[in-house]
């Protein structure tokens, strides 16, 4: 989905605000929301891909206009709704359905303190699926415009680069958030030259690294 | 969690303004926030909910409202949540990281494999967990300069560096860093020659960068630990360079 959260290359944005000394959290609620998102996913309701796109989803003035946590809140909220852990109804009164059942956090202490409640990997060695380029090839990302989730930038779309490593096979996350499936493919560094992405008043030196599924690519 | 049912039953909050739990919750369920739903392939459904412009006034309150209401439905543990936070303000952040650049600066050997594989090197250092899966370690030297940014949303190396800087996560810098990161790395102080070459790195997928700045000159005689002091974060995102006046500063 071509939407605002895709803003690699845009520009006057103003300054970058660097806080000295800053808190990992902001405010305790901010804390509150990034445990409950964890711990909510715990349930595997979702995954890390569908929460992305909830976030991408978000009005874009809205995007920009909320804090990074108030997006994480709106976020898990709709998601709660959405994959059935909360009602609507539930949501809006703030009170669990008259009768429903209390169910057992999927989420423990012990196992946060383990690290036994953290997600998995996303490399997928034994699926079957071919490799198409490698190391060293030159390449094109497609121009493809999804109307889901996708990872790949608007700015790297259709721009020529060279395969720098091999990284395997992943979880495709463009099936993945929208739940239908894991579908992995080969996962590449692919080295863009400035340039070839920003014309000629880029510096010849500099490159770019984006890390490319096998289907966002074609032979060059 | 006990604060929570303290500001919505009778914090001076509500003594002002009577607020139930209905209210903080409802925008979070309708307009805007109704879009934020991944549904199909083809998100066609969601263009007529942009008119909605629903921000949270008090995403505190709300926030406590939505607690309350999955602890009470049994789907969230408040001790569970609070040891997550724990974590993170009190165990997990840019330490981490320092430690590994410092024995990466002593140890050939760890250097090496650090190099050839991220995830696994650090692990020895028993820094694991999410968003550390899968790791690259990319190195500094005099003729190569790296910059990490994820342009899509906030990826970051957890385990390592923590959560990430508001300033990482921010239009500014995600807009910027791939398009201009001289410009960005002069704002942070950094103005590199023409002749080093600047690497950015766009996290695109779950591979997480950690840049291994260079260790700077007249630190050697120093220790491990020393040296790990000298290690700032914005210096392991490729945000800065590790200079020993600064670094003994921070």
């Amino acid at each position: 989905m071509n939407g605002i959260h895709d803003m690699g290359g845009m520009q006057d944005m103003g300054p970058i605000q660097h806080e000295k000394n800053e808190p990992v959290f902001h405010a305790a609620w901010e804390g509150r929301v990034y445990a409950m998102e964890r711990a909510a996913r715990a349930w595997d309701k979702w995954n890390i891909d569908a929460g992305r796109h909830g976030i991408e989803l978000l009005p874009p003035a809205d995007y920009l206009r909320m804090s990074y946590y108030q997006k994480w809140l709106a976020r898990t909220s709709e998601l709660l709704v959405q994959r059935g852990l909360v009602t609507r109804e539930e949501m809006e009164t703030g009170q669990p359905a008259p009768g429903s059942q209390k169910g057992t956090p999927a989420l423990t202490v012990a196992a946060v303190r383990s690290g036994a409640g953290n997600r998995g990997n996303f490399m997928r060695p034994d699926a079957n699926a071919r490799a198409r380029f490698q190391v060293g090839q030159n390449v094109r990302a497609r121009n493809i415009n999804p109307l889901g989730h996708t990872r790949l930038p608007r700015y790297a779309r259709g721009k020529a680069g060279t395969v720098a490593r091999h990284r395997g096979l992943f979880v495709f996350p463009d099936t993945n958030a929208h739940f239908l499936g894991e579908q992995p493919q080969h996962l590449y560094s692919v080295r863009f030259a400035a340039r070839e992405l920003w014309g000629e008043d880029a510096s010849p030196r500099d490159s770019v690294y984006i890390d490319m599924w096998d289907s966002y690519l074609e032979h060059a | 969690m006990r604060e929570a049912r303290c500001i919505l039953g009778a914090g001076a909050r509500m003594e002002k303004k009577p607020i139930d739990r209905r209210g903080f919750l409802k925008s979070a369920a309708t307009g805007a926030v109704a879009a934020a739903v991944p549904t199909s392939m083809h998100a066609q459904d969601h263009e007529h909910e942009h008119d909605h412009q629903v921000v949270p006034s008090d995403p505190a309150l709300r926030a406590k409202a939505l607690e309350s209401l999955m602890v009470e439905k049994g789907l969230v543990d408040s001790a569970a949540l609070d040891a997550l936070v724990d974590a993170f303000e009190n165990k997990i952040g840019p330490r981490n990281g320092a430690r590994v650049v410092a024995r990466a600066w002593v140890d050939p050997e760890y250097k090496k494999r650090l190099l050839n594989d991220g995830a696994a090197a650090i692990a020895e250092l028993g820094y694991t967990g999410e968003h550390g899966e899968h790791l690259m370690v990319v190195e500094n030297t005099p003729k190569v300069h790296n910059l990490v940014v994820c342009t899509l949303c906030s990826c970051y190396p957890w385990p390592i560096l923590g959560l990430p800087p508001v300033w990482y996560k921010s239009a500014p810098y995600r807009s910027r860093a791939v398009i201009d990161p001289r410009g960005v790395l002069r704002e942070f102080g950094l103005d590199l020659p023409e002749d080093v070459e600047v690497r950015v790195w766009d996290s695109t997928a779950e591979i997480r960068y950690l840049v291994l700045p260079e260790r700077p000159a007249g630190t050697e005689k120093m220790t491990e630990p020393e040296l790990a002091a000298l290690v700032a974060r914005d210096a392991m995102i490729g945000a800065g360079k590790v200079s020993p006046v600064e670094g003994a500063k921070a």
